[in-house]
């Protein structure tokens, strides 16, 4: 009897024990590879594109490495998504969370080899991870009242952040500035408004924050300089021949004199628009499209400054810095809102001239200049530097705060393995082993700093015993040191998410007890 | 028989081309087709019931998919034999159909299946079989009404139809919030439903989903969900009182259907065409503002100059809105869609409470909320959650919720789950088995046998024996005479179903008795298979 097979040829198909092996063992690589990033002392990792040019990233960011690879795994696809929403959600804690993700999981293969239903882990898993939260639920400080206070909450908390990146040099330089820039911001979340320059030179001391706005932009010649009092106005329209927009419209003539006749018709449609731009009685016109040769000089003529091109990031940035509102239209002057500054002028960065608007009306926008030695330098501290932003802006609304170094996890497995103890049934194994895969984090801390971690750990483990204990892992000094004194802080939703999105991904992975990969798409061989 | 001969004794070819084909005839073709359709039962049979468990698929593009749903899991699996095919088909058409239940319309086919198996190595006949099976499903359809309960409800007192949706949910991931999820399911089918007509229209309710927050931050918005932002970015974010003007023209110089050229051959031509355009977009903004809109809505796309003209205005403006998003809109809020502008009037303006934008996470994602909407029968339900495919699994299992809620409003009967409802026609088949004389008492003996797998499926799949459980609970029901026994598998302690809340909709049950029977008799039936060789 001949039994046909079920599906198309190369389509493969794994069961119960095999298919969760195949899981298991592609989330744990994951977590392998990004272990060693964790920490203050964790190591970068280089990564190759394929793409032409074998660009180089160095990073120690773990969305970002998750991000550049090229994973065929389904389970470890699970991860990298969660790496990624972690990103994009609270912008820290992004190898955290895979690394908390495949300790339970490494967890998790323990116990189903000792014969465990994994829909029994799975439930211990849940219990342990609601009673690990309200844990850190009981034990947030808030200060969101005392502005000092929470001012120096953020500060440490941008240290700490600060502190696993290439960044930690200079981490209290960097979290002055990322506090700074937060803080402008009162509130919103929006990091569109907080702008970074990367210029390569100097050293990284030299970074600074401006409270203006920088325009990395040339000013056009014979254009003036330096503006006090500038009237500004932003705008996105077409300025290089104003094109007819109705449909179906040509030119057609039947002689070089009217050739020159529409030509002079279009200059005179632009001098006019020039002109109407011009009696909104202003003094600097930005505009995100290109400014042709004609106009510059018609702008030049009437002393107005012309800066063109100006990206959509830039004029949306623009408009909000002044205050001003963005135009495509000109004909009512007296109602198109103008920005404002005190002072325009070139500034001169490394060898780059810059446009710089000082004094804006509005003071939410900011720029941070980042200057650093080599390209990757820079694209590493920008990405320190925006996980710095992002944690703050996120702790700006939720003001709770966490002690760091390891001390989180330890208050967690803690409450945890109270928990198992008072659980009946084998639930309690599950739960125990959430509390072996949280203690992982600290270990991996210690390990990754050259520490005997087994012998820092049990210490902690004493220390947090007694109650309302501040210990953690002190890396630079290698013992269990005060979190408190040290000022290592965290913010409560980003270990809020790291505990959530893991336990999440896990228990995704865990259910699953088969796996079917359609055969891969034929790509269509070059001819 | 490919070749024949003819009178004259030349051989006459039937099948052109014998050795490029494969051929399967009689009994070897019943059995490969029957073994085919029990590998697909099998692999949907570790997905029954609240222990059920996940399959990842891998597509052809290397997308994941994580899921439980029995109908998704064979849509998306790459098929390629045709008995295989009609098990995706059964599947599916009970998802259409019911929307819930298709893991266990497969399992149960693939039960009849292995049934039929043993009787054809008894010699009974195909046909025979096909007929038992047909009347031992017409009896368990009969039984199952005499068993179902009806359950009363209304606006306020909805507790039955949560439990209901609690019990579709609990096989799947989202368990951990059953609750909420139910609570979530059954006010927006509510919301969106005619009582009186019975009738629920499930495209009232949107379903949409944003990866970040986690399950528990899923809400109901009694409005609609947009994802997309403001056009200008210094538009207000927040209008109180809207009227929404819905267009679906773009905000751009008319391109006329019919071909055309303007030919410019002067400079007045030049000059005038372009007053014209300008007067354009003049036009159009004053008319949306002319008619008191104070947020517009549209299809399409704006030109730059629209754009400020209508920023200037003050006129809010949302651009590049779906067909259906924008249907919905005009159905919350109770506004019509307008095709050109020269038709707008005041009564064409949908009517809103509040309309808000709302920033996500740290990246540039904005949403735009629809809320307080002067007809709230359009609803969103916004899913959170951790990762891209927890939201894709949560939104299937809501859509399976939502089904058995409406299926609930269309006929309020109930049966128990648990497998009670199998067990007990299970019983009731056997019973009437013995009345009817001929081969077809096997067949129908057979049924009730294949009844038996699905609380087998539930026992196996939560840790239990299960022939001593099946064997324990079906012994019960007999003796307490109660139809509620089924099997415990969460460990709760108690077998009444009736206890647990443990409720399946009756519709669901019957039609799965039904498809799987007619699918299995048109397998038995097939008894020569030609496919083409492998070229």
């Amino acid at each position: 009897m001949a039994t046909g097979s079920l599906f198309k040829d190369e389509a493969t198909e794994e069961k119960g024990e095999r298919a969760r092996m195949a899981s298991f063992i592609g989330a744990m690589a994951i977590a392998d590879l990004v272990k060693t990033t964790l920490g203050p002392k964790g190591m970068d990792k280089i990564l190759q594109s394929t793409g032409r040019g074998h660009s180089v990233t160095v990073t120690n960011d773990g969305a970002t490495i998750l991000k550049s690879l090229h994973i065929d795994n389904p389970a470890a696809k699970v991860l990298v998504d969660i790496s990624k929403v972690q990103d994009d959600e609270v912008g820290d804690g992004t190898t955290s969370v895979v690394v908390l993700a495949g300790e339970l999981l490494r967890e998790a293969e323990k116990l189903v080899n000792v014969k465990i239903h994994p829909m029994t882990i799975i439930s211990g898993y849940r219990m342990a991870a609601e009673c690990a939260r309200n844990a850190l639920l009981e034990k947030v400080v808030d200060n969101k009242l005392d502005a000092e206070k929470f001012k120096d909450d953020l500060m440490k908390i941008a240290m700490t952040t600060l502190s696993s990146k290439i960044l930690s040099q200079d981490k209290e330089h960097f979290a002055k500035l990322a506090v700074d820039a937060v803080m402008r911001l009162k509130g919103s979340t929006n990091l569109e408004s907080i702008q970074i320059i990367k210029k390569p030179g100097g050293s990284l001391t030299d970074s600074f924050l401006d409270e203006g706005f920088i325009l990395d932009k040339k000013i056009g010649v014979g254009q003036p300089k330096r503006i006090e009092n500038a009237k500004i106005l932003v705008a996105n329209t077409a300025m290089d021949t104003d094109k007819v927009k109705i449909y179906g419209a040509r030119v057609r003539v039947d002689s070089m004199a009217k050739v020159a006749e529409i030509e002079v018709a279009e200059k005179e449609k632009m001098r006019e628009k020039v002109q109407k731009i011009i009696n909104h009685g202003i003094n600097c016109f930005v505009n995100r499209q290109l400014i042709y040769n004609f106009p510059e000089e018609l702008f030049a003529d009437a002393g107005v400054l012309a800066i063109e091109h100006a990206d959509f990031d830039g004029i949306e940035r623009l408009g909000l810095v002044t205050g001003g509102e963005i135009a495509s239209t000109f004909d009512n002057p007296e109602s198109v809102k103008l920005g404002h500054c005190k002072l325009i002028e070139e500034i001169m960065i490394g060898e780059d001239k810059l446009i710089h608007f000082s004094g804006v009306a509005m003071g939410q926008a900011c720029t941070i200049v980042l200057r650093g030695a080599s390209p990757h330098m820079l694209d590493e501290a920008e990405r320190s530097l925006h996980d710095a932003l992002c944690v703050l802006s996120q702790t700006v609304n939720d003001s709770r705060v966490l002690f760091g170094g390891g001390w989180p996890e330890m208050v967690m497995a803690k409450a945890v393995d109270e928990l198992a103890r008072k659980t009946p049934g084998k639930r309690s194994h599950a739960i125990e082993a959430f509390s072996r895969a949280l203690i992982a984090i600290p270990t991996t801390i210690a390990d990754n700093a050259g520490l005997d971690s087994a012998e820092l750990i049990a210490q902690l483990r004493a220390e947090h015993h007694k109650e309302g204990s501040t210990a953690g892992i002190d890396v630079i000094s290698g013992s269990v040191g005060d979190m408190s004194e040290l000022g290592i802080s965290e913010a409560f939703k980003v270990k809020q998410a790291v505990l959530l999105s893991a336990t999440e991904a896990a228990e995704m992975i865990l259910r699953v007890d088969e796996i079917i990969t359609c055969a891969p798409r034929r790509r269509e061989d070059r001819m | 028989m490919a070749l024949a001969f003819d009178e004259f004794g030349r051989p006459f070819i039937i099948i052109r081309e014998q050795e490029q084909k494969s051929r399967l005839r009689g009994l070897d073709a019943q059995k490969t087709n029957i073994s085919a359709g029990k590998a697909v039962a099998r692999i949907l049979r570790t997905s029954l019931g609240p222990k059920g468990m996940d399959k990842i698929l891998q597509s052809p593009d290397g997308d994941v998919t994580i899921t439980n749903d029995g109908a998704t899991i064979l849509e998306q699996m790459d098929v390629d034999n045709q008995i295989a095919k009609l098990m995706v088909e059964l599947s599916r058409s009970q998802d259409y159909e019911i929307g819930d239940g298709t893991t266990g319309v497969v399992v149960m086919a693939g039960a009849l299946l292995e049934q039929a198996e043993k009787l054809l190595e008894r010699g009974i006949h195909p046909i025979r079989i096909a007929e038992g099976y047909e009347l031992a499903s017409r009896i368990a359809f009969e039984h199952l009404e005499r068993i179902s309960h009806k359950f009363e409800f209304d606006g306020t007192n909805i507790e039955d139809l949560i439990q209901t949706c609690m019990t579709t949910l609990s096989s799947k991931i989202v368990n951990r919030c059953k609750r909420s999820m139910a609570e979530i399911a059954v006010k927006a089918v509510l919301a969106v439903a005619d009582l009186e007509r019975k009738d629920v229209n499930l495209d009232l309710i949107k379903v949409e989903g944003k990866v970040g927050g986690k399950l528990e931050d899923t809400e109901l918005i009694y409005g609609i969900l947009v994802d997309k932002d403001m056009s200008h970015p210094q538009m207000p974010k927040q209008i109180e009182d809207a009227k929404i003007a819905i267009l679906t023209c773009p905000f751009e110089p008319p391109k006329p259907k019919t071909k055309h050229k303007v030919d410019i051959d002067s400079v007045e031509k030049f000059q005038t065409l372009r007053e014209q355009e300008q007067k354009y977009f003049d036009d159009m903004v004053k008319k949306c503002k002319d008619v008191g809109a104070t947020l517009v809505i549209c299809q399409w796309g704006f030109d730059d100059e629209a754009n400020h003209l209508l920023m200037h205005r003050n006129l809010p403006a949302v651009r590049w809105v779906g067909g259906v998003e924008l249907e919905l809109i005009a159905i919350a809020t109770g506004g019509r869609i307008v095709p050109r502008f020269q038709e707008l009037t005041p009564e064409k303006l949908g009517k809103a409470g509040l309309v808000r934008e709302k920033a996500f996470g740290t990246t540039k994602d904005r949403m735009i909320y629809i809320e307080h909407c002067a007809n709230s029968r359009a609803v969103t339900i916004f899913i959170r959650g951790g990762n891209k495919m927890m939201i894709e699994e949560t939104k299937r299992s809501l859509h399976d919720a939502l089904c058995v809620a409406r299926n609930l409003i269309r006929n309020n009967s109930i049966v128990y789950g648990g497998g009670s409802a199998e067990i007990s026609c299970s019983l009731a088949v056997e019973a009437a088995a013995d009345k009817y004389p001929g081969v077809e008492q096997y067949a129908i003996r057979a049924f009730a046998d294949a009844l038996d797998a699905i609380p087998m499926a539930l026992a196996e799949n939560s840790g239990l024996q299960p022939i001593e459980t099946l064997s324990a609970v079906k012994s019960q029901q007999i003796k307490e005479n109660n139809p509620c026994c089924g099997i415990d598998c969460n460990d709760v302690g108690t077998n009444d179903m009736r206890e647990q809340n443990v409720f399946e909709t009756l519709i669901g049950k019957q039609q799965q008795i039904l498809l799987s029977t007619q699918v299995v008799k048109m397998i038995l039936k097939i008894d020569d298979v030609i496919s083409p060789s492998e070229y």
